[in-house]
């Protein structure tokens, strides 16, 4: 029974910390702003703040920061895939 | 090695005795053969009822089934062949065997996840046998499942379509333990172009098992959701749009043709060079052109949807991104036929079924291009023409290329040679009856006769009485090899390691391969396919 | 032949099953966005109806618990067997909070005779159908995945009590915390496009 784990890399409490309380201030941040009427804008801002959250829990809750290039490139991939997948019906829907 | 220490005899875990011994196996190549039974036996059921549709179609009118069970029939013949046998077939039999040997490895990176593929394979199969003798009737909707018609349908739809979702969930899994296996178990010698291609190839397969099922799988608990709640996303008068469902399930369903089609290519990679004692031409090239057909295949579902009413501006763009598919695939058999030419070829059964896979594939591949073309697949949308080019690519080519795996590895899996002239009249047989089967299929749909009827009008009669006689031909070729196969088991174990002289890691093992594949440590050369060392061993 | 540990390698399988389960949920975004473009108005009516309070108090709470779970591998990681078996039951107590939560706001909005299926949203418009039709369909499947967390997190819980997971071996904690990540960041979107929408 031997481990071939290469050094893993710790996430301080602190550290932690500070990434949720970044997490809640754009949440307070998303919150606060939909009560404001931008129109149209409301809906990529919303959105790019959402994207912003995420990527702080992927990158440092998760640990993809850390993570070799099989990760790392096999997460844009899918993600490119979802873009692909919404983006490529709106060929049909936006068109007819 | 005696053959007493094959993996055969032994047991991994060890210990395990009896049906234990099989049934909570942690063995790769044990999987392996419990995964070729259980799709022999959907194969031949699922051929079975084509005949029997073919057979209803010879003559005009009623023949031996009525509407309803003809319905049943396409519909059980579609879900089998893609689901339970086309999909599953070349990696989960000959990727579970053969990928750990050859990348080096002792085994799968997950055992006992892959038996729990086997188990959920098995589970989906009963469970879609089960949908038939339950509930108020047969499936009746075609393995398209298309709404709104798959919602309304009295057929029992919501457990065929679950049976569908548990044998997704055992494809992703499968290529979830291939693309661990393949970045963690392959031997550190073996850098990334020295892996054989088949193994690229099932690399290739196993990300889009990984991206592209869950999208069918959604789809299938929607229409579950919606046959119990009526919840109303695919209906027009709640505010839905059926055409949605249409473009989720070939989201799925085209990468799922490439999921089908990877591998046999992978298959013909192997088979070409083996027996044409010549390194094969474009190795590079076939590697990205595996990688290139995935991401392609990922982008051109909506080309099933040319006459559904979707935007004239989709249909322009889905046509053009559908060109660019044809583009690896070509690179491919350019890549095999120059292989060919100036070897040194031996021939043999797997690579008889080769050659027949190149030509069939070709014209699939073409016949592809016309149904690709959004002008021309409005004359020929929902005919005949569709069903044979989707046959030339999916009997002609993967169909085959299995049978071509089968004859090529079977010396390896069982240990045992088989008899070369029932192989050789079984693949001529089958060959010559399916271009008997599915030529006349593309005149009748190119003269407008449509899919999925069990009748149809005088003039087709003389077409259909010829594809049907194909059709025989055809499956008596089939039965031929799987039998001669079959009772070359009875033979001794007397198979060499390796009969055809091939490169790759598997033919440096006994056959069949001890339980930890390799006793010694694998010798990795440079280049998997040189064949200078065969080539001087045949001169001596 | 399971003598071998390879996190890395478990690691990378986890992912893997993690992509499939953001196509999962992405066949339903595919779904919402569709729709949202083709009924907006309708879509920004229906997010009124939803409650913003308890949808702001259920992401801050699956975001802390988020932390608790990642924390509970630093505190594994440094040895802390206690440290982190307290984060661990901090973190199944905020999913029980947000399913509490979840099933009291639906059961507000059935009450409203809101649901699949009722006479209300049959009878309505028919983008405020689709709207209600999604948002049970995405929070159902979310909320499944909570339940499902929470089994693993306890399951987690349970072999650290053991000593099962230890500082050297902790595999299986990780692969439950990146299974409850995911879940977090599921409804880091599930909330504004459902909640917050104008």
């Amino acid at each position: 029974m031997e481990s071939i784990e290469e050094h893993r890399h710790i996430m301080g409490y602190g550290q932690l910390a500070v990434i949720l309380a970044l997490l809640l201030a754009l949440t307070g941040v998303t919150v606060a702003v939909s009560y404001i009427h931008l129109g149209f804008f409301n809906v990529p801002l919303a959105l790019t703040i959402a994207s912003l959250k995420a990527a702080l829990v992927l990158l440092f809750f998760m640990h993809l920061r850390f993570e070799g290039p099989v990760i790392r490139y096999s997460f844009i991939t899918t993600v490119l895939f979802l873009a692909i997948m919404i983006g490529f019906t709106f060929w049909d829907v936006a068109f007819r | 090695m005696t053959a007493a220490q094959s993996y055969l005899e032994q047991s991994s875990p060890p210990g395990r005795t009896g049906w234990k011994a099989w049934l909570l196996t942690h063995d790769h190549k044990r999987l392996g053969l419990m995964y070729l039974w259980a799709i022999l036996f959907w194969f031949v059921l699922a051929v079975i009822l084509g005949l029997l549709m073919r057979t209803e179609l010879m003559g005009m009118g009623r023949t031996i089934m009525g509407p309803e069970a003809y319905n049943s029939m396409f519909t059980l013949h579609g879900v089998i062949m893609i689901f339970l046998f086309g999909i599953p077939a070349i990696p989960s039999i000959f990727g579970n065997f053969f990928l750990p040997i050859q990348l080096g490895a002792d085994d799968v990176f997950f055992p006992r996840l892959n038996l729990l593929s086997w188990y959920l394979f098995m589970f989906g199969g009963g469970f879609a046998v089960f949908s038939l003798f339950s509930g108020d009737g047969f499936p009746d909707t075609g393995w398209t499942f298309y709404v709104p018609f798959s919602i309304s349908s009295a057929g029992n739809v919501s457990l065929t379509v679950t049976a569908a979702f548990i044998l997704g969930m055992s494809s992703m899994l499968t290529g979830l333990n291939f693309v661990t296996t393949f970045h963690r178990m392959r031997d550190k010698a073996m850098g990334p172009m020295q892996i054989p291609l088949f193994t690229w190839s099932l690399y290739a397969t196993a990300w889009v098992q990984i991206l592209a099922t869950p999208v069918i799988a959604i789809t299938f608990v929607l229409v579950v959701l919606e046959r119990f709640l009526s919840i109303g996303l695919f209906e027009p008068d709640k505010g839905g749009d059926p055409l949605l469902y249409q473009h989720l399930f070939w989201m799925y369903s085209h990468p799922a043709v490439y999921i089908i089609i990877l591998p046999a290519m992978g298959v013909i990679s192997e088979i070409i060079p083996a027996f044409s004692r010549k390194s094969i031409f474009g190795y590079k090239a076939i590697v990205y052109s595996s990688l290139a057909i995935a991401i392609a295949g990922s982008l051109v579902w909506a080309h099933h949807m040319y006459s559904s009413g979707m935007s004239d501006v989709s249909v322009f763009v889905f046509s053009l991104l559908t060109f660019l598919v044809a583009v690896p695939s070509a690179v491919k058999v350019f890549s095999w036929v120059s292989t060919m030419y100036k070897g040194s070829i031996a021939m043999s059964p797997p690579f008889f079924l080769s050659l027949c896979f190149i030509y069939l594939f070709t014209v699939g591949g073409l016949t592809g291009l016309v149904l690709g073309a959004a002008g021309t697949d409005i004359h020929v949308h929902d005919t005949h023409f569709v069903v044979a080019h989707f046959h030339f690519v999916m009997l002609g080519g993967t169909g085959f290329a299995f049978f071509a795996a089968l004859h090529y590895w079977w010396p390896k899996m069982f240990g045992v040679m088989y008899r070369n002239r029932p192989a050789y009249v079984g693949a001529v047989a089958a060959a010559v009856g399916f271009v008997f089967h599915f030529v006349p299929m593309l005149i009748l749909g190119m003269q407008g006769m449509p899919r999925r009827y069990y009748d149809y009008l005088p003039q087709y009669e003389t077409g259909n009485f010829l594809a049907g006689f194909g059709a025989y031909l055809l499956v008596f070729g089939l039965l031929l090899m799987l039998l001669n196969l079959v009772f070359s088991l009875r033979n001794p174990r007397t198979a060499p390691a390796n009969p055809w002289g091939g490169t790759t890691l598997e033919w440096s093992i006994p056959s069949p391969p001890p339980v930890e594949n390799f006793t010694d440590s694998p010798n990795i050369k440079d280049f998997p396919y040189d064949f200078s060392e065969i080539v001087s061993n045949s001169n001596k | 032949m399971t003598t071998r540990i390879d996190a890395t390698g478990t690691r990378i399988g986890m992912w893997i099953f993690l992509y499939s389960e953001i196509i999962l949920f992405g066949g339903l975004f595919v779904l919402y966005a569709v729709y949202f473009y083709e009924y907006p108005e309708l879509f920004a009516k229906g997010g009124k109806e939803l409650n913003r309070i308890i949808g702001s108090l259920n992401t801050v709470v699956l975001l802390v618990s988020s932390f608790t779970v990642a924390s509970s591998i630093t505190a594994i990681q440094r040895g802390k067997k206690g440290q982190a078996m307290g984060f661990l039951a901090f973190s199944i107590f905020c999913g029980l909070v947000f399913v509490v939560n979840k099933y009291f706001e639906w059961g507000a909005k059935i009450h409203h005779d809101i649901y699949p299926n009722s006479a209300t949203l049959q009878d309505g418009e028919p983008g405020l159908n689709i709207f209600f039709g999604l948002y049970y369909v995405i929070t159902g499947l979310h909320g499944l995945h909570v339940i499902i967390g929470m089994v693993l997190l306890t399951v987690s819980l349970i072999l650290v009590l053991r000593g099962r997971i230890t500082a050297s071996r902790y595999a299986l904690l990780e692969n439950s915390g990146l299974y409850w990540h995911l879940v977090d960041l599921i409804w880091i979107f599930v909330f504004p496009l459902f909640y917050l929408v104008l």
